[in-house]
């Protein structure tokens, strides 16, 4: 009895939980209205059954509980009953399948004239790439990705020079406007999910796959990866924004094409060595930082990251927060850079200072950091020296307690959550993974265990070729 | 999956149709007295059975095998390797050793020990030379520069035959064991090995008449 | 196959029986009765303690991932590439070294020669050999939580690239020690396998015809067939991963880069091995479902006194799930980057394989029917079964078909409606079983009043757990997350529901201490049980030992069988039940007649 009165709650308990549920599908903004259809048609005929079939089970406990003086009826089949209900159970199907596979057909027939678009996906980033004004995507090969060709693209093709390559996690689209999108990926498996498109695909080496849909609300969108793809995984995210045709084709127009990023301005060291006049008062002159003025080491540091911090500064995507003192000291330095040669000058002369590693600060349990690294290793590379295409900065042989610092800014939020910060958030989520306060101190202790091995290191990996079966 | 799917659906559809014979108007919940016939298949001794089905289980290994060789030969990096000559020999050497043991086999159904002895050594014999000649294709191959891993059309060749020569060293221990039987002159042993053998090896040639032709084909 | 008259049958007119004649093999000492035994029986509970083990080391790291997610700031212990760790190796171990081996190797063992009337499977030797291959495997699978890097957490679909390229933790000897651990999981699994597929073929006793059977041994039967046709797809893909991971082919990996550089890897597909591996992984939902199905019809006619309903039917729903189950395998792969007009077929064949499940619940429910239910602790955790299963099948319903799996696929939807459908399910079956033969087994009762709070702690926490669940998976919340950090389109409520799933959790492990505590008390207090504490109808309740002895059944005579399994409540009988080897009236009648008259007339035929 008792047991009866437990299913009836749970039937009732969770059709109740199923009205009153805050948990529910995202706001739709694709044209995608007819999969809610689908899962609504399937919700009519699953819940049926669900209550149903339960209750039948709770009324049958009730009403045949066991008497020693009665026998349960001896009725090994019926025809009629089992075909009945056979039947009915195929119409139940018939009713979610159909649908469903009218709305699969139009999922896999993309609409002739889609604006086609290229989402590309790696450990742990997105970039996109669009057709350009000829409407062609140039060849890409995933054997010429280098660190200076991030899209693998090929210089060789005419079609390639305009398409308008994104280095970025966030990508633009026209509302209203059908849109293909295809899928690429560098290394493993990914998946791009908008759950507010409802659809989703898997990216997959080798491969292009695709997927279409059209926006249909204006704002900005979390682009997820859905398929298992490491470490990163969980903090593998992108952005899509739907805008009104005019504010879309002004994002676009500042895309730099294949030919702009070609023809990007070199730095001169020699004129750089001008620039950093400002700098040495606190950097030093030879960029070895100094903790008294709070100046990180900035000599032996990747030029492409010192590009990224710096445009960050300038643009105030870093040094704004306002319980960041430091970084408001170093924002109105950067202005001094007055433009993209002066910038690219400085880091030139920068790249030509002896880099010798800085001294160590902070003890720490190594042993204890050097598990911890394994997470950090994944993006930073196993020594620590950065890894340009995880967008991971060099930290083996850098000053050692403006590692801590930034690590405390990360996880307070001081840092990473600017929305132009399109890689400190992801930092800002796994520096929580330093869950208690000796943490930092252990991984950086670890760090500086790997300072000494760390140029040798560097020079090799770069050179080699990856071999799957190396250790 | 084609081929998986057609040796399944061969397979299933041989499963449904002895159900049916078995179970079509029976009415399970009349009582009767048992009857002798309605027990095992046919009274098969249950290590043929096991055979049987061991065979299904390597058939279902090996047609996965070609599936995936099928579809990854599709892909575009695939360079067909030239196969040995010596492949031809060996092939002849296994299709001697499957005769060698339908002679003992016949032989074991007439109680010739000479046939049966014969037999086996013949079987035996050719599987030993049939592996030393695979051994030594894989070697002429891998001399050549066509190395496991430097193409999947190379990488599925020593696999597929190296997944075969380890079959076949599985049925030499049992050929052994019979062997043992047959010169310790246990006729009831040594009928029931000697069978299980000869069948054996016949399947193994017929997998390796399927990989050979895969191959060549492609 | 012409119906025999039974008037005139005499033992006499029967055919030699092969197997069980042939001498068993008796051991003396303590070692070669328990450790190297060869008695099935013994093999089963080796192997149900090996995996009930190792399932509880699958048991804590899955509270170790809820407790990461309910309280993602707390447990400096667990970090993102442990956490994956410990997703993979739960589910690994879960679904193939407790459930697939428990199922097949434990209660196969135990109940296919007792069921089906033989003194022990058909060959004991390999028998024994299968359960010690079956150990190496577990043993290596724990030795992959001691190397460097740890166990792989590439996820237990362990899917090419990642499980074999940086980025992923234990790439390094923990993927090799989870395949060359599969691979001899398949090896020993096959010598087990050969052994209960040959045993129900060939070693059923006198009348036991298959449509016979009991379903219990229908389902480990039609479950065995299935995965000794199904492992060679995970074996092959494992060679092929060894092979891509060692020497560096491409069988699986494309040209890619990893870590920032170029790999020497072209032209592979990652594809193909998610073809091979589901090839494999659909058939093996059912080689852990079918086993259920078929325990749970056993225990429910047993406890609801009632014959199952439409037999015949629930045989051949097991066998067309069976063979269905082949080819619906790409169902897991819609959202892949296969093909996307596979998803028609697949959509199709999935939803059609609903109509014989839906078959085997109604019945399930229509035994109930008119019954004589007895609410005994057994019969608790089969109709729990049936509520869960019942969630859990319908649930299947959305994610097979193709369209609504766009938005739920590899969401927390994904997560919930495998753990209802075959992770909870099939161990409240378990937990059912293991009640319901302990009697047996041991020869002691459980203690009742511990295994029901065992019961309703198991039934009503983890629909607390899973059920909530789904919704998460509806607004879109990703599985295989270490940490949401600010996602805006996921509620912060949430986050709550994580917190409460997570308590609940807990509580459920928790709970299992008590099942534990009451298996190994009742072993030393438990009343004693007598043969057939459940007035039970089939064999294993007849045998003249409890527990049986090796050889099961009486030295001189194996039972002969008269009837079903399911002769409960038959109008006119003395109880309510009839075991099977139990003659009616007029057949004890003839048999006594013919005895003593001359050899039968009737002849057998082929």
């Amino acid at each position: 009895m008792a047991f009866a009165v437990a299913l009836i709650i749970l039937i009732v308990g969770s059709v109740l939980f199923h009205i009153l549920s805050p948990w529910y599908l995202t706001p739709l903004a694709s044209n995608w209205g007819m999969i809610d259809f689908t899962i609504d048609v399937t919700f009519w005929v699953t819940g049926f059954v669900f209550v149903a079939v339960n209750a039948f089970m709770a009324y049958c406990i009730i009403k045949f509980r066991y008497n020693k003086e009665k026998r349960s009826e001896y009725q090994p089949e019926n025809h009629k009953l089992e075909f009945w209900l056979t039947a009915i159970t195929a119409v139940g199907v018939a009713a979610m399948l159909a649908p469903g596979l009218i709305v699969w057909a139009e999922f896999v027939t993309v609409p002739e004239d889609a604006d086609e678009i290229e989402a590309i996906g790696q450990q742990w980033h997105w970039s996109y790439r669009l057709p350009g004004d000829d409407g062609k995507f140039g060849n890409v090969d995933a054997k010429l990705i280098t660190d200076d060709n991030p899209f693998g693209m090929d210089p060789d093709d005419p079609h390639g020079q305009d398409d308008r390559l994104i280095e970025s996690n966030v990508v633009h689209l026209p509302i209203g406007r059908d849109v293909k999108i295809n899928l690429r990926s560098k290394d493993v498996l990914h998946n791009f999910t908008v759950a507010q498109f409802r659809v989703k695909m898997d990216l997959v080496p080798g491969l292009v796959s695709y997927l279409w849909l059209k926006p249909t609300k204006v704002g900005e969108f979390e682009v997820l990866c859905e398929e298992l793809c490491g470490i990163g995984h969980f903090a593998m995210r992108g952005k899509v924004v739907v805008d009104e045709a005019a504010d879309y084709a002004a994002w676009y127009a500042a895309q730099p094409t294949y030919a702009d990023i070609l023809a990007r301005p070199q730095g001169d060291p020699v004129a750089g060595q001008a620039q950093y006049a400002v700098c040495v008062a606190c950097h030093g002159p030879e960029g070895k930082g100094m903790q008294v003025m709070n100046s990180p080491k900035i000599a032996g540091q990747e030029d492409w990251y010192l590009r990224r911090q710096l445009n960050y500064y300038k643009i105030g995507a870093r040094g704004a927060h306002p319980q960041d003192t430091f970084g408001q000291q170093m924002a109105p330095m950067v202005m001094t850079l007055v433009d993209d040669q002066a910038m690219e000058d400085v880091i030139a002369y920068i790249g030509t200072l002896p880099d010798e590693p800085a001294e160590a600060t902070i003890t720490g349990d190594a042993e204890r950091g050097e598990d911890i690294w394994v997470t950090c290793g994944a993006c930073h590379g196993h020594e620590a020296q950065g890894i340009k295409a995880l967008n991971a900065p060099r930290m083996a042989g850098m000053t050692d307690w403006y590692l801590a610092r930034q690590l405390e800014n990360f996880k307070a939020d001081i840092r990473g959550r600017h929305k132009d910060d399109l890689y400190g958030w992801q930092m800002a989520e796994m520096a929580r993974i330093l869950k208690d306060d000796d943490a930092i101190n252990d991984v950086i202790a670890y760090i500086n265990t790997l300072g000494e091995t760390q140029v040798a290191a560097a020079s090799d990996g770069a050179g080699a070729a990856y071999s799957g079966a190396e250790e | 999956m084609t081929a998986t799917l057609i040796f399944l659906a061969l397979l299933m559809g041989a499963v449904v149709w002895w159900l049916v014979r078995q179970t079509i108007n029976v009415k399970p919940w009349v009582a009767s007295a048992p009857s002798g016939a309605q027990q095992g298949v046919g009274f098969l001794a249950p290590p043929k059975v096991a055979l049987g089905v061991l065979l299904a289980v390597i058939t279902s290994l090996f047609a996965l095998f070609i599936s995936a060789y099928s579809i990854r030969m599709e892909l575009s990096d695939w360079r067909p390797l030239p196969e040995p000559d010596l492949l031809w020999v060996n092939t002849a050497i296994l299709f001697v050793g499957s005769l060698g043991l339908q002679w003992a086999w016949r032989g074991a159904a007439r109680e010739q020990w000479p046939a049966i002895r014969g037999g086996l050594v013949v079987g035996g014999g050719c599987a030993l030379a049939f592996m030393a000649g695979q051994v030594l294709a894989w070697q002429g191959l891998a001399a050549s520069g066509y190395l496991v891993a430097s193409n999947p059309a190379n990488s599925f060749f020593y696999v597929l035959t190296g997944l075969h020569v380890l079959h076949l060293l599985g049925g030499l221990v049992a050929l052994a064991r019979t062997s043992g039987h047959a010169w310790a002159g246990a006729l009831a042993k040594t009928r029931l090995g000697v069978e299980l053998c000869a069948v054996y090896w016949h399947f193994l040639f017929v997998v390796w008449l399927i990989l050979f032709g895969l191959m060549l084909s492609t | 196959m012409a119906q025999v008259a039974h008037d005139a049958v005499t033992d006499a007119d029967l055919r030699p029986f092969e197997v069980a004649e042939e001498p068993l093999y008796h051991p003396k000492t303590f070692i070669g009765k328990y450790i190297w035994s060869q008695d099935a029986k013994i093999i089963a509970i080796q192997y149900g303690i090996t995996a009930i083990g190792i399932g509880l080391v699958a048991l804590v790291l899955s509270i170790l991932m809820r407790l990461q997610l309910g309280f993602p700031e707390s447990f400096s212990l667990i970090d993102p590439a442990n956490y994956l760790q410990f997703v993979t190796m739960h589910g690994m171990i879960m679904v193939i070294y407790l459930l697939t081996a428990l199922f097949l190797g434990g209660f196969g063992n135990y109940l296919i020669p007792l069921m089906c009337g033989a003194r022990d499977m058909v060959f004991p030797y390999v028998n024994m050999i299968s359960y010690w291959v079956y150990l190496a495997a577990v043993l290596i699978l724990v030795a992959s939580f001691f190397v460097p890097g740890g166990p792989t957490g590439a996820g237990w679909t362990l899917y090419p690239p990642q499980a074999v390229i940086g980025g992923t933790p234990g790439t390094g000897a923990g993927i090799i020690l989870m395949l060359i651990s599969l691979c001899v999981f398949i090896v020993g699994f096959t010598m087990g396998g050969l052994n209960y597929v040959v045993t129900v073929l060939q070693a059923r006793t006198r009348g036991m015809t298959l449509m016979r059977l009991p379903l219990t041994v229908w389902g480990i039967f039609m479950a065995t067939v299935l995965a000794l046709l199904a492992f060679p797809a995970l074996f092959v893909s494992c060679i092929m991963m060894i092979l891509d991971r060692l020497i560096g082919t491409s069988f699986f990996m494309p040209a890619m880069i990893a870590e920032g550089m170029q790999t020497a890897y072209d032209g592979g597909s990652p594809i193909l091995f998610q073809h091979l591996f589901w090839f494999f992984g659909h058939p093996e939902v059912y080689i852990v479902a079918l086993p259920a199905f078929g325990i749970v019809s056993d225990v429910l006619a047993t406890h609801a006194r009632k014959n199952i309903f439409g037999y015949r039917m629930m045989v051949w729903a097991i066998v067309a799930i069976g063979a269905l189950s082949f080819i619906v395998w790409a169902h897991h792969m819609y959202v892949s980057g296969m093909n996307p007009y596979f998803g028609f077929f697949f959509a199709t064949t999935t939803l059609i394989i609903a109509v014989p499940t839906a078959i085997k619940v109604y019945n399930w429910v229509l035994t109930l029917w008119r019954g004589n239910i007895q609410l005994t602790v057994p019969m608790l955790f089969a109709i729990g079964f049936i509520f869960t299963f019942i969630n859990g099948g319908l649930t299947g319903l959305f994610l097979g078909n193709v369209t609504v799996d766009l938005p739920l696929s590899d969401t927390y939807f994904v997560v919930a409606h495998f753990h209802m459908v075959m992770a909870v399910s099939p161990v409240l079956v378990v937990f059912g079983a293991i009640y319901h033969w302990y009697p047996k087994i041991t020869g002691r009762m459980f203690d009742e009043t511990l295994g029901k709070i065992h019961f309703w702690i198991t039934f009503l926490g983890t629909y607390a757990i899973y059920y909530p669940m789904h919704y998460l998976g509806f607004e879109g919340v990703p599985r295989r997350y270490y940490a949401y950090g600010e996602t805006a389109f996921m509620s912060e409520s949430a986050q709550d529901l994580n917190v409460a799933i997570s308590i609940a959790a807990i509580v459920v492990a928790l709970a299992q201490v008590i099942f534990i505590y009451n298996v190994i008390k009742s072993l030393f207090s438990g009343e004693k049980a007598g043969h057939n504490p459940w007035k039970a109808t089939t064999l294993e309740w007849q045998t003249p030992h409890t527990p049986p002895r090796h050889g099961n059944f009486d030295e001189d005579k194996l039972p002969s069988v008269y009837r079903w399994a399911y002769d409960y409540g038959v109008p006119g009988a003395k109880e309510d039940f009839i075991p099977q080897n139990v003659p009616s009236e007029e057949m004890a009648a003839a048999r006594a007649q013919g005895e003593t008259s001359a050899q039968g007339e009737t002849k057998a035929d082929g």
